[in-house]
């Protein structure tokens, strides 16, 4: 079985980023799996920069917890970074820039990566294409996918750029033939014969959002979800749509509201900071009942907080955000593939119930890449709002009508008859502000309620379970942890521990008819959440009597199998015990 | 051409008797009216305060929607379905306050639409404090011993943007409003139409005396609205005497004219074009 974990590191601009594109494009062409995590520093030129790509023959769930090889293409790399190296693994290293002292447990190779690139190519800049030509040779990764590569993603560039790059890539491949090879990875084809696409959460989700018939994007550049503007601004007007960058993300999301009122599916996309911003308008969506789809690729808070680094910090403010009872639904994407499908169903709930959905992402997600099938909008059914009839628009329509639902039909500027005023005021059902109207208040809120309701019905479709179905010990995650979760309970469960966890896709409101059994049924359970004070853990608690243990992590960084698997294992011995007090924070 | 009533609203004005609102809502109904606008194809957006309950009083669609946000609303609305006459009402506050950053964006982004501006030069629906327009050292419930501050400038900061067609009404002269806004729905490209309309309850300064002893009209004194230097200096004139009517009007492509997704036809009518999901798929092979 081939798993192997590839971590490049050097100074940001010294093209580590690249290499680790170049290296997953080709692993994934050979035919494997592939699962990325990227750590890069908030400069722009200069400090230190990762990229960390992670081959399998079999599905991968998670970055992996120790590294293989690690390519070091300066000290700085190699001191960060040596401690994740596993005993018996490779450190490719740059043998102009530093020489770290011997040590039995890892095997080193000392390659001239500068002088090589400097002498033979004659350009200094290709020293990180030199390394893949000796990840090439070493590992037996397949040289003709690298130049395939080379030649797509340097084309335009010219054909001399392509052909120094070709270069770089042969002299690496030939010096290391050169050397005894000490190491036993050898990579060779992979088992997939199909082709997979290779993208990242953000991608993923841009292209879900395309297939949900997505006609507008209006946004303002955050880290980290810029890319999701960036890939729409290239990609949608294909399709028959367009990206509009505001002077803020307040006015991003009041366009959203405009161009959904006017019969379009619209969304934006933000983080943090700019989420704080959008809460005025989120009440509006809600009031108005205007769908819309908003997207939080969360990363560290508070305030500007730590923008390219991950964190599950934004699950209040995406709850609790806003003045008054606010019916909105809150999902969260859980891996790459579900980044294309979750932003289906979101525009799906937000056009079915008139109201706005907030998707939670984050960094990791956002930024990590991975092989994926295929995507196939058609596994998810397109549903549009409620029209209304030709009939109700003769006969005084009223947008706000009561209906068994709490959904009333929607008419679209232009229509003849179906004139109403969106309102942000309290209002009666024709739409007339009712600012006064103490009984119609209560009623309105209840009509807009019901919707919120409905959405529980079909939240518990909307949850997976892994491990043990009846588990003596559960974990309830959320997002992005969920191949890392997934992972480390198939470890507990195969070293013989009840072990199983649930992982909610929609987090408000909250599948209970999952969740309860699942959780009544357990010893103890286990709540991991990359924030401080245990969020998800905390709206549990509003509606289960059992006091959840949490396992919170606020390093900006996401969770490691190991780190779960530990959690698990302590808990277990304390159920064992027959201890009651496991709410003991750790 | 279309009757004024056809426009009217079955919701009664809640405005002061005596507000410059009804001036500005008169006027509207009347400029629709003689362009013979369907009120169906008609889109007014507004903010909060005393103006911007005007969507309620207009028979047409509607979004009264946040404080200051009417703009983008109106612009997201007007991309999807840029056939619609979108209006965006409101007041000083609501547009040249907490929504002045929307406001100079949309002049410079030159979209097909109307802004109606009832500046009042005060806070109504709150009852009197100062907004960005009231005159220096005028006192107001939030500035007892008289403003600090010097007011705004909405024209002169409206043609530095880029707007397009730039205009100052008073909603005691309802013949040339009229025709101030029929030519703001009519040109292509972003229209400020700036109206004196003054607070009878809480604003004891800017009055209508005040103002018809102050006012006089551009085209009286043969202003030529295409000459951009001339509008900037008529732009600064206050004091005893205060220019009303156009003061610039140029024709620039507008935001949507340069979108190649709307060249054929509005984008909430036209279908998806599917089959390229799968081309775009491709690019991740």
């Amino acid at each position: 079985m081939a798993d192997c974990v590839f971590r490049v590191g050097g100074e940001g601009g010294e093209g580590v980023i690249s290499t680790g594109e170049l290296l997953t494009l080709t692993l994934a062409r050979a035919g494997y799996e592939i699962y990325t995590f990227r750590t890069y520093p908030a400069e722009i030129k200069g400090g230190h920069a990762n990229y960390q790509v992670r081959a399998s023959d079999k599905l991968l769930l998670s970055q992996g917890a120790q590294v293989d090889v690690l390519v070091a293409f300066n000290e700085e790399a190699y001191q960060k970074h040596i401690k994740d190296l596993r005993s018996g693994g490779v450190l490719l290293y740059d043998a102009d820039s530093f020489t770290p002292p011997p040590a039995d447990s890892a095997i080193f190779y000392g390659i001239p990566l500068t002088s090589l690139a400097t002498e033979k190519v004659g350009v200094k800049l290709t020293k990180n294409i030199v390394s893949l030509g000796v990840m090439s040779s070493l590992f037996d990764i397949p040289i003709e996918t690298f130049e395939e590569l080379l030649k797509e993603r340097f084309g335009r560039k010219g054909e001399t750029v392509v052909q120094k790059n070709l270069q770089a890539l042969r002299v690496g491949y030939d010096y290391i033939k050169t050397q005894q090879k000490k190491d036993a990875i050898r990579l060779g084809p992979g088992p997939r014969q199909a082709k997979e696409l290779v993208m990242s959460g953000n991608e993923s989700l841009a292209l879900g959002a395309i297939a949900s018939g997505l006609k507008f994007y209006f946004g303002y550049p955050i880290t980290p979800a810029t890319d999701i503007m960036e890939f729409l601004a290239k990609e949608l007007p294909k399709i028959g749509g367009f990206v509009v960058q505001t002077e803020d993300e307040i006015s991003a999301l009041g366009a959203v509201l405009g161009a959904s009122f006017s019969g379009a599916k619209a969304m934006t996309a933000t983080s943090g900071p700019g989420f704080s911003l959008m809460i005025e308008m989120l009440g509006l969506a809600e009031m108005s009942e205007t769908p819309a789809v908003v997207v939080d690729v969360q990363r560290v808070g508070p305030s500007t907080g730590m923008p390219t680094k991950t964190e599950q910090g934004d699950l209040y403010l995406a709850v609790y955000g806003g003045h008054g009872s606010c019916p909105r639904v809150v999902l969260a994407l859980s891996s790459v593939e579900d980044c294309f499908y979750g932003i289906m169903q979101a525009f799906n709930i937000a056009e079915r119930f008139q109201m706005p959905v907030i998707v939670l992402s984050d960094q990791y997600l956002g930024h990590r890449k991975a092989t994926v099938p295929k995507p196939d909008p058609s596994r998810v059914q397109i549903i549009n709002r409620l029209a209304p009839t030709a009939e109700e628009l003769k006969a005084g329509y009223k947008r706000y009508r009561f209906t068994d639902s709490g959904v009333s039909p929607m008419a679209v500027p232009g229509t003849e008859g179906g004139h109403y005023v969106a309102e942000g005021l309290e209002h009666d059902e024709i739409g007339y502000p009712a600012a006064s109207n103490h009984e119609n208040h209560l009623r309105m809120t209840e009509k807009r309620y019901k919707k919120f309701q409905a959405v529980e019905a079909i939240a518990n479709e909307l949850v997976n379970l892994y491990g043990v179905e009846h588990p003596e010990i559960g974990i309830i995650g959320w997002g992005s942890s969920e191949g890392v979760i997934r992972e480390a309970v198939q470890m507990a469960v195969d070293q013989g521990y009840s072990v199983g966890a649930l992982h909610p896709k929609i987090l408000y409101p909250q599948p209970l008819a999952k969740l309860r059994p699942f959780i009544e049924g357990a010893k103890a359970v286990i709540i991991p959440e990359l924030n401080y004070t245990g969020q998800f853990a905390t709206l549990l608690r509003k509606r289960f009597a059992l006091d959840f243990i949490q396992l919170n992590k606020v390093i900006g960084l996401p969770f490691t199998p190991r780190e779960i698997f530990d959690k698990i294992v302590e808990v277990a011995e304390h159920v064992r015990a027959g201890r009651r007090n496991l709410a003991a924070r750790v | 051409m279309a009757q004024v009533k056809e426009y009217q609203g079955l919701v009664k004005p809640d405005w002061c008797p005596g507000c410059g609102d009804f001036g500005v809502l008169n006027a509207l109904q009347r400029a629709l009216a003689d362009l013979d606008i369907a009120p169906h194809n008609v889109l007014v957006v507004s903010g909060i305060g005393c103006s911007s309950n005007l969507p309620g009083f207009i028979r047409a669609y509607g979004f009264h929607g946040l404080h200051g946000r009417s703009l983008p609303v109106a612009a997201g609305a007007k991309l999807a379905n840029h056939e619609l006459t979108v209006i965006a009402a409101g007041g000083d506050g609501d547009g040249y306050g907490i929504g002045a950053g929307h406001f100079i964006h949309t002049c410079r982004r030159n979209f097909n639409m109307t802004y109606i501006v009832m500046d009042n030069q005060i806070y109504g629906l709150t009852t009197g404090q100062a907004s960005p327009t009231t005159e220096k050292d005028i006192r107001t419930k939030s500035t007892p011993e008289g403003t600090i501050e010097i007011p705004l400038n909405p024209v002169a900061l409206a043609l530095t943007c880029g707007a397009t067609y730039v205009a100052r009404g008073f909603s005691g002269e309802n013949l040339q409003l009229a025709n101030l806004m029929k030519g703001a729905i009519e040109h292509k490209g972003f229209a400020l139409v700036d109206v004196f309309s003054p607070c009878v309850t809480y604003n004891k300064h800017n009055t209508y005396p005040w103002f018809k002893e102050r006012i006089y009209k551009l085209e009286d004194e043969k202003h030529d609205p295409a000459n951009f230097q001339a509008a900037m200096e008529r732009a600064f004139e206050w004091g005893n005497r205060i220019p009303i009517g156009l003061f610039f009007k140029v024709e620039r492509p507008t935001y949507e004219d340069e979108e190649p997704a709307l060249r054929s036809g509005p984008l909430v009518r036209q279908p998806l074009r599917r089959t390229n999901l799968a081309a775009v798929m491709e690019e991740f092979l």
